[in-house]
Order: C-alpha cells, then sequence, then structure tokens
C-alpha cells in the first residue's frame, strides 16, 4: 500500500491580530508563527497507521519554500518514509488551481494506492486541491472522510455530511481521499523525534525539473483585494474585574429566565 | 439573454435549505443583469422536488434515472459538464456543502472553468462576477475576480441568503436524458448512517452551556461541567473537542452536528467558526467568553466578555451558587 499525503504550512491565527500587507492581496507574515495545517495531521497519521497495519510506504509533499521543509520533518518524525518539496519560487501568484498542477505533476510518478490531502487548508479555507486532484490524475475519489478502512482493491470511506449524518461509499483504488479532522488521533511528535528523522530522505524538486511552464499555472481565480471585516453592531461587552463581569453575568441570565 | 444555473441539492426526497439559499441569490442576480435562471435536477422520481422547485426559476432541467437515486459525484460531474458545454452559463452555483465540496473542484478541472469556494456574496462589475469569502476562519474577508473563461463556478456557503422567493417565476420543465450509456464510477454508495444518540438531547435544552478549542486541557472540561451543574443547564461543544475525544459527537453544535435553540447559549472558549455558528441560530441569546478579541464570534454573540476564561468561569460558578441560595 503507498500512499501519498499532500501537506502543507499554515500560520496560527487564533488569538493574534491580522494585519493586511501594502498590496492588500493577503496577510502579513513574518510575525506569525506557523505549523502543519491541521488536516493534514490527521491525513499523514491516518496514512501511518494504514502503512503499519498493511505495511507499505508513505511518502509526504508540500509545495513551497525552505521554511515550509519544518513540516515535511514532522511528517517523516511521524512515521512518513520520505518528503518532497517542490520549491516554486514565490507562491502568491498561484492559486489552488496551480498548486494542484504541480501536486499532480509530482505524484503521477509515485506509485500511488491512496493519495490524501486534508479536507482543507486553515488560511485561505477553498477546500478544493483534493478534488481537483483527483480529477487532474483521473483518480476516484471520496472526500471530507472520517473513517477508513481497506478491502481487497477497495477502500470503504465514510464521508461527512451535515447534521450528523455520515454516508459510507466503497470506492475503487487507487483513489483520493480527503481527510477530515477527528478521523484518528495523531501522534505526538517529539524534538528529538525530529532530530532522529533527519536521516530520512527529503528531496527538493523544482518546476522545471517537472516540465511545468508558468502559462499552465496562471491563476483561474484571482484575489482582487482582502479586508478585514466590515464592522457589525457585535456584542455588547462585560468589562471591569472578573467578580463585576460575574455580576453581570448572573443578572442577564436572570432578565433571560434561565436562573430558575 | 444568458442562465444562471443553479445546481439543486437534495437528499431522502427533501430538497435541502442551501438549493432555495442559492436560488434567491441567483434570482437577485438575474433581476440586475436581465438573465433568467436556470435549476438542474438530477435524481430518481423526483417529481415531489420539481413541484416544489417550479415557481423559484425560470428554467427546471431533470435528469430522472434510476442511477442517479443517490448522490455521485462523478456522474454529476460528467452530466453537468456535457450541459455547461451546451448551454454556456456565465454563472454555475453549487452549494458549499460536503457534497458541494466533493463535486465543484472535479467540475472546475473537467470544464477548465475557474472555481470560488465557499462563498458568502456575489457582486457583479462590467459584466464579471466578483466573489466575496473569508479566509483565515473569518478574520480576513477577500474578493475574488475570475480569468477570462465563458463561466465560472462559485459554491456558495450555507445560510447566508435568505430561503424566500424572489421575483415571479414559471419554471419551463425540460426533461433531459441521462446521457451517459456505459459509465461505471468508481465509488458506489453504500448507507447512510446517523451520528449514536446520547443521554442528553441537546436540541431540546434551554440554556447550553458550550466549550470550544480554548479550554486546553481535556481535564479542565471538568470545570464547564461544574458551571453547567450550577446553572441547571446542558454541556455541548464545538468541533475540536469531539475531534479530540473529549466529549461525545452528540454534543457537538455545528454543521456536521447538531442546531440548537436554547434561550440562553454561553460559548466559552470558542472563536466562533462559521460551521459552529450555523448551528446556534436559533438560540435567543449568546454570551461569548474569549481572550481573543478578535474572534469572530464577538460578531454574532448578543453579549461578549474578553477575558481568561479560567479567571471568569470560577468567580461565574460561586456567583450562581450564592444567587441561586438567596
Amino acid at each position: 500500500m503507498d500512499i501519498v499525503v499532500c501537506v502543507k504550512r499554515v500560520p496560527l491565527t487564533e488569538e493574534v491580530d491580522l494585519v493586511i500587507d501594502a498590496q492588500k492581496k493577503g496577510v502579513k507574515k513574518d510575525q506569525l508563527a506557523f505549523v502543519l495545517n491541521d488536516w493534514d495531521n490527521y491525513a499523514v497519521e491516518e496514512a501511518i497507521l494504514l502503512k503499519e497495519k498493511h505495511s507499505g510506504t508513505v511518502t509526504a509533499i508540500t509545495v513551497g519554500n525552505e521554511d515550509d521543509e519544518e513540516v515535511l520533518r514532522r511528517c517523516l518524525a511521524m512515521g512518513a518514509d520520505r518528503a518532497i518539496r517542490v520549491e516554486a519560487g514565490d507562491m502568491s501568484k498561484f492559486d489552488s488551481f496551480g498548486i494542484v498542477k504541480i501536486l499532480s505533476q509530482v505524484v503521477k510518478d509515485l506509485p500511488h494506492d491512496l493519495v490524501f490531502t486534508g479536507v482543507l487548508a486553515d488560511d485561505d479555507s477553498y477546500g478544493m486541491v483534493g478534488m481537483m486532484m483527483a480529477e487532474e490524475l483521473n483518480l476516484n475519489h471520496s472526500s471530507m472522510v472520517t473513517a477508513i478502512q481497506l478491502e481487497d482493491g477497495k477502500v470503504r470511506t465514510t464521508s461527512e455530511l451535515e447534521g450528523g449524518l455520515g454516508e459510507v461509499s466503497v470506492v475503487d483504488l487507487p483513489a483520493l481521499i480527503t481527510i477530515q479532522t477527528g478521523i484518528n488521533e495523531p501522534r505526538y511528535v517529539s524534538i528529538l523525534g525530529i532530530r532522529k528523522a533527519a536521516k530520512k530522505e527529503l528531496k527538493v524538486m523544482d518546476l522545471a525539473e517537472l516540465g511545468i511552464s508558468d502559462e499552465e499555472l496562471a491563476p483561474r481565480a484571482i484575489i482582487e483585494e482582502v479586508y478585514l471585516p466590515p464592522e457589525t453592531e457585535g456584542a455588547q461587552m462585560l468589562t471591569g474585574d472578573p467578580d463585576k463581569i460575574a455580576g453581570d453575568f448572573v443578572e442577564i441570565l436572570t432578565k433571560k429566565g434561565v436562573m430558575e | 439573454m444568458s442562465d444562471i444555473f443553479v445546481i439543486v441539492e437534495h437528499r431522502l426526497g427533501e430538497i435541502r435549505d442551501i438549493t432555495f439559499e442559492m436560488l434567491w441569490k441567483a434570482g437577485e442576480l438575474a433581476g440586475k443583469l436581465s438573465h433568467t435562471v436556470t435549476a438542474v435536477l438530477l435524481g430518481h422520481e423526483v417529481s415531489s422536488i420539481a413541484e416544489d422547485l417550479s415557481d423559484r426559476a425560470d428554467q427546471l432541467i431533470i435528469y430522472d434515472d434510476e442511477r442517479l437515486k443517490n448522490f455521485n459525484a462523478d456522474l454529476y460531474k460528467e452530466i453537468i459538464a456535457e450541459l455547461i458545454e451546451e448551454a454556456k452559463p456565465p454563472l454555475i452555483l453549487i452549494g458549499s456543502t460536503s457534497w458541494g465540496m466533493e463535486l465543484a473542484p472535479c467540475l472546475s478541472i473537467k470544464t477548465g472553468l475557474p472555481l470560488a469556494t465557499d462563498c458568502i456574496d456575489i457582486m457583479s462589475e462590467h459584466g464579471r462576477f466578483m466573489a466575496q469569502r473569508q479566509m483565515y476562519n473569518g478574520k480576513i474577508f477577500a474578493n475574488v475576480s475570475f480569468a477570462e473563461t465563458p463561466g465560472c463556478l462559485i459554491t456558495i456557503r450555507s445560510g447566508v441568503f435568505p430561503k424566500d422567493k424572489i421575483g415571479d417565476r414559471q419554471a419551463q420543465k425540460v426533461q433531459k436524458d441521462f446521457p451517459l450509456a456505459d459509465i461505471k464510477p468508481g465509488k458506489a454508495f453504500v448507507e447512510f448512517v446517523e451520528t449514536a444518540a446520547g443521554d442528553v438531547d441537546i436540541t431540546q435544552a434551554e440554556l447550553l452551556i458550550s466549550v470550544g478549542r480554548g479550554i486546553g486541557e481535556e481535564e479542565n472540561i471538568a470545570l464547564i461541567k461544574e458551571l453547567a451543574e450550577a446553572l441547571n443547564g446542558v454541556v455541548s461543544c464545538s468541533r475540536p473537542i469531539v475531534d479530540k475525544n473529549w466529549l461525545p459527537k452528540y454534543l457537538q453544535v455545528g454543521t456536521s452536528g447538531k442546531s440548537v435553540s436554547p434561550k440562553v447559549y454561553i460559548a466559552i472558549g470558542i472563536s466562533g467558526a462559521f460551521q459552529h455558528m450555523a448551528g446556534t441560530s436559533g438560540a435567543g441569546t449568546i454570551i461569548a467568553v474569549n481572550k481573543d478579541p478578535k474572534a469572530p464570534i464577538f460578531r454574532t454573540a448578543h453579549y461578549g466578555i474578553v477575558d481568561d476564561l479560567f479567571k471568569i468561569v470560577p468567580v461565574l460558578k460561586d456567583k450562581i451558587r450564592e444567587a441561586k441560595k438567596g
């Protein structure tokens, strides 16, 4: 069972004030901390669990610059066998479609029974790379998957629908599956583990090597402008010390009739 | 005159709300641009669904075939791609739902049309469409335009447009034959499965104390349980808590969990991702406690407290006990 997992390094933005860059095309990233995209963390774990059970290989791929290798090293420490980074220069010129072209070109030449991506990435939240790759590579597919079971030449998946409903399907291999959070419990990775994994192969490729021209990567969806959310009336804020806040809180609960 | 296409989403014989919401937006745009609205319905034995759409679109294209009994992205993609090729609609709307998230990207590659997902509005300028969407969990908004192509695909977030009728329409029904003679999709539907029910039903609760990622550690959930006990309320949670197995799935509020309608919803350490807030639209009053003043939850909550929950909750719990005694 050869599994390829596509991963992305994303900024942590909870409890952070985001600042829009001068071109108004994105946010300033120099002050932000970065991590492996949460969904991808689950995808890597799922690939490794399958490998541990059925043997085979796990390859992690990302498109990005040298800093992005940190998430590949994490994947290697989790148990991936090798990692590939595609150096693509200035990433801001690509849309999801360009990333799909690049990733597909790499995956095409790797053995793959399964290709995993996260359902979406925490930064731009497009959630389209996985299924676009499935179509680009002509792979069978299942999306938003919360359970996977291998059967003879097939994979049984549960896709998450709305309202707590799940949809069970059987998909012929090879297949591309987008992984939803909660499918497993991603393992802990220690600094020592990352250091140990430094011996594993991390290959760097570039676009020329992949034979992809600039025209092929021309964006189809273009960010014209990013901006802070329009002002809304918003919440009425309770302020003061904890005692004052708690007092006001109780008053609201009483008024709303839930203090009985 | 051109057509705005809306791909009808339905499940178990019922039209999903997102379909009506997309038809509302399509109708609004059509009114401004002198376009018409075409609803595209794929399924099996769909006459009652077709009936419910008859005054929402100008044209209703129906593919009724046993092979379309269950949603299948492969079949939908092939049929809709052929239809797009034939009719060349300038805009195709699909729900940003679990099914739409599988279908739309495939369709984008297949047709070569650009795609913007999870959009919350569509603008039209000089004959080109532009989509509004959110990034970074709603902390940033973006306007997205499209390359010069004959059309574009946009998926629409659930719950952002009204479900109402717009304009006076009478759909002309066009029955089409299943065009794919010998296609065998690589994915086969097996069954639907429901989340296991638990000992409490959060949809019936009058007071919910809901906990999110901000709680930090599993053992801290006890603090929320104590608060709920003091208030005689019910504990619920957001997705990350279920993902970590700290609380069971049947307590989850949101798109993939339950929609709730308590008198009061207390959200503790919940940032307010739209998937979560979608489940709280029936709540009477929302009170949010979060450290991050920019957390999107403060945009929808009625009352907000920007502070450390570990400072607020213990004091609050004591105050409540005191008030109840007196």
